[in-house]
């Protein structure tokens, strides 16, 4: 008889709360029980309020427990979980979840690009070719450049690392544009508070990312890329340079790919803390070893990039979605979705929510279903009262707009922005005075400094907000307030003073009375 | 014949970084040397310093820009520049504390109150026994299981003020050096 195999994630989200311990839990147990298992240490399925989410494969099925501290696997080994005599891992034990796949959370949802992560180990190459890897690169490797631009183009595969930019156009850009060398750049600087898909999927399947990269050298003919990664994230770090070095021991990059005669070398930079370099010419400046300082544009980087050279540079989600366009055909990627947002967009829920984790669906679910039905309202069991969506510069929403589409166009109507999918949700005890403070104190702490309403302004917006609370001359504050927020959005090169303005006027469009004095009666109080 | 003069470097100081034990120097040389060649070698560099010495001595800024064929101000600009390195050494665990949205809205607040009362210091203080380090962050990518702290490089979630207490002893455990 096989072993039994157990599997415990090693994502840095169920680490931090305590998979490692759960894993030499497990170990343990099994070795006192004379117990032949294997553990595999998978990503993390993306049901993060159930971690550590252990599962046990029994006659090819998986069931799920969670969440597993490591004081209850002895009770759990005892309940037979590891033996199949829990087969239907509903009987015996209370922290039984059934199969894994029938969790409704993960059964409704659309995974496409996070189709393998949390099933696999994420360091083996293998388990990725068992399950479809490298099938985009086979297709792309049988087609023109050109053909491979047009793929990606009539996926309507947007940007996903906010900007929502179609990825096929910028493809061509470079395809297009002359150069002795050209660049693919990977932003992981995933620094959105709420967001976390991109290190999930860089911890739970790298060689998608990988994949993806390398689809995109080949349709541009680039032959050189990087990875820019926070240094936030270290699992990430770990989990990207196996995959790396896998791939090239395999051939996947390096020189002549599976004998096709294109190079592609890929290497990992790490960043050193400044939400600016998500910002793509910031990171650019940063990868060449400078001041993460934002560029103008135009020149596009995909005409003067990287070192003045032609550079794609997306999202690692926009990356991650390549590979499965190529292998399932563009029309039907682009069947999934709504309006102009074509395809799937892993969400993140995030902040004070029952249900956190990440949900990946088509575009046109609205917000109300993502929040209610998959989060499950909010952790606190206190109602929602604001949610902020697209990251630290997107707005703060009321209930009044939770049935908003999940949709790029939808969004942008009612002054609001998508970004990277991050949702953080609020109960009512949040005082969003102080939330429209810390935006503009954000935006002081992490402005390059290159244009002046983002360096000075932001530092003057969290004055005028104080005396505006402290109701120091209110109305003329407020006129105040809204100005510079007119001059942050006019006078800035990037997103970060651009964008500054969409938090701090939504808080105080939204909900005024939490700007007047007296101010309502704190809730926690 | 004469073979062109190659390009030199006058430094200000007849020897640069002559403030820093040798030790230090040799891992700053070491790391010049080994990552000098990478295009755009100064990130990694700095990286590497900080990895071996927990900072970037103020006393490396000139070796480093010597090295790289840069100006002093260059290299002071991109140090300064980052949150990340530090000039000023750090206690023996450098705890990073998210300050971002997802985690305010689960306590982050309260917790970043309770951990610098508990620790008797601010942000970039260091506690007088030399144990710990205090650093805020923005986001740690742990936003469905905050308030989130890094202690080093490991995550923590569902950090609960009591949970950073017992967390901050544990760090106090003469074996927990990392």
């Amino acid at each position: 008889m096989s072993a039994v195999r157990i599997f415990v994630p090693i994502d840095a989200a169920a680490r931090s709360v305590g998979a490692d311990e759960t894993a030499a839990a497990i170990a343990a147990e099994a070795r006192r029980r004379k117990l032949d298992i294997e553990l595999v240490r998978n990503g993390s399925r993306g049901l993060l309020w159930l971690e550590p989410l252990v599962e046990v494969e029994i006659r090819g099925q998986r069931v799920a427990y969670g969440p597993v501290g490591d004081h209850e696997v002895a009770g759990l080994f005892e309940a037979g979980f590891a033996s199949g005599a829990d087969a239907k891992g509903k009987a015996g034990h209370p922290k039984a979840l059934g199969p894994t796949e029938e969790i409704p959370y993960l059964r409704r949802q659309q995974r496409l690009t996070f189709a393998r992560a949390g099933i696999t180990d994420p360091r083996s190459l293998n388990d990725y070719l068992a399950l479809g890897g490298y099938r985009g690169l086979a297709a792309a490797l049988e087609m023109p450049p050109a053909d491979i631009v047009a793929s990606v183009t009539a996926s309507g595969l947007r940007g996903r690392g906010g900007a929502a930019f179609p990825a096929g156009i910028k493809w061509q850009t470079v395809l297009k544009a002359a150069g002795a060398q050209k660049y693919i750049v990977c932003n992981a600087d995933e620094g959105d508070s709420g967001t976390f898909s991109d290190r999930m999927l860089m911890e739970g399947d790298p060689f998608v990312l990988i994949e993806g990269m390398t689809i995109a050298a080949l349709a541009t003919g680039a032959t050189r890329g990087y990875i820019y990664l926070r240094w936030e994230y270290p699992d990430a770090k770990r989990a990207l340079e196996a995959a790396i070095a896998a791939a090239y021991a395999a051939n996947y990059l390096g020189e002549n790919i599976q004998g096709s005669g294109s190079r592609f070398d890929l290497e990992v930079r790490m960043g050193a803390g400044a939400y600016i370099c998500g910002e793509e010419t910031s990171l650019l400046e940063s990868l060449e070893g400078k001041r993460g300082q934002v560029r103008f544009k135009p020149p596009l980087p995909a005409i003067a990039g990287l070192w003045g050279m032609p550079t794609v540079i997306n999202n690692v989600i926009t990356f991650a979605s390549v590979p499965i366009i190529l292998d399932l055909g563009a029309a039907r990627y682009q069947q999934f979705g709504s309006g102009r947002s074509r395809g799937t967009l892993p969400l993140q829920l995030a902040g004070n929510i029952k249900h956190g984790g990440l949900v990946e669906v088509a575009f046109g679910l609205t917000l109300r279903e993502l929040l209610y039905e998959y989060g499950g309202g909010t952790l606190s069991g206190r109602p929602i009262r604001a949610v902020q969506v697209g990251g630290p510069l997107g707005a703060y929403l009321p209930a009044s707009q939770f049935d908003t589409p999940i949709d790029y166009e939808a969004f942008a109507a009612i002054n609001g922005m998508l970004g990277h999918g991050g949702i953080v949700v609020f109960d009512d005890s949040v005082d969003m005075a102080a939330q429209a403070r810390y935006a503009m104190e954000f935006c002081a702490i992490e402005s390059c400094g290159k244009c002046t309403p983002c360096r000075i302004g932001s530092t003057r917006g969290v004055e005028v907000i104080d005396r505006l609370v402290a109701g120091e001359n209110a109305s003329k504050q407020e006129a105040l307030l809204r100005d510079l927020c007119e001059t942050l959005t006019l006078g800035s090169l990037c997103a970060l003073g651009g964008l500054t303005a969409f938090p701090v006027l939504s808080a105080l469009n939204h909900f005024p009375e939490d700007f007047v004095k007296p101010k309502r009666a704190s809730a926690s109080d | 014949m004469t073979s062109p003069l190659p390009r030199r470097v006058i430094p200000l100081k007849a020897e640069p970084a002559s403030a820093l034990r040798a030790a230090e120097r040799k891992a700053i040389e070491g790391a010049c040397a080994r990552l000098k060649a990478l295009p755009g070698a100064l990130l990694p560099i700095l990286h590497a310093v900080q990895e071996e010495l927990g900072l970037v001595p103020k006393e490396a800024v000139p070796l480093i820009a010597r090295e790289l064929n840069l100006s002093i101000a260059e290299v002071h600009g991109v140090v300064s520049f980052y949150h990340y390195f530090r000039q000023h050494r750090g206690g023996r665990h450098v705890v990073h504390l998210c300050r971002a949205e997802a985690c305010q809205a689960l306590g982050a607040s309260a917790l970043e109150a309770h951990a610098k009362r508990s620790l008797g210091i601010d942000f970039h203080g260091t506690t007088a026994d030399g144990a710990v380090s205090l650093e805020p962050v923005y986001c740690l990518g742990n936003c469905a299981l905050g308030p989130s702290v890094m202690i080093d490089d490991q995550l923590q979630g569902r950090v609960s003020a009591q949970r950073f207490d017992a967390l901050m002893a544990q760090a106090r455990l003469p074996a927990s050096k990392s």
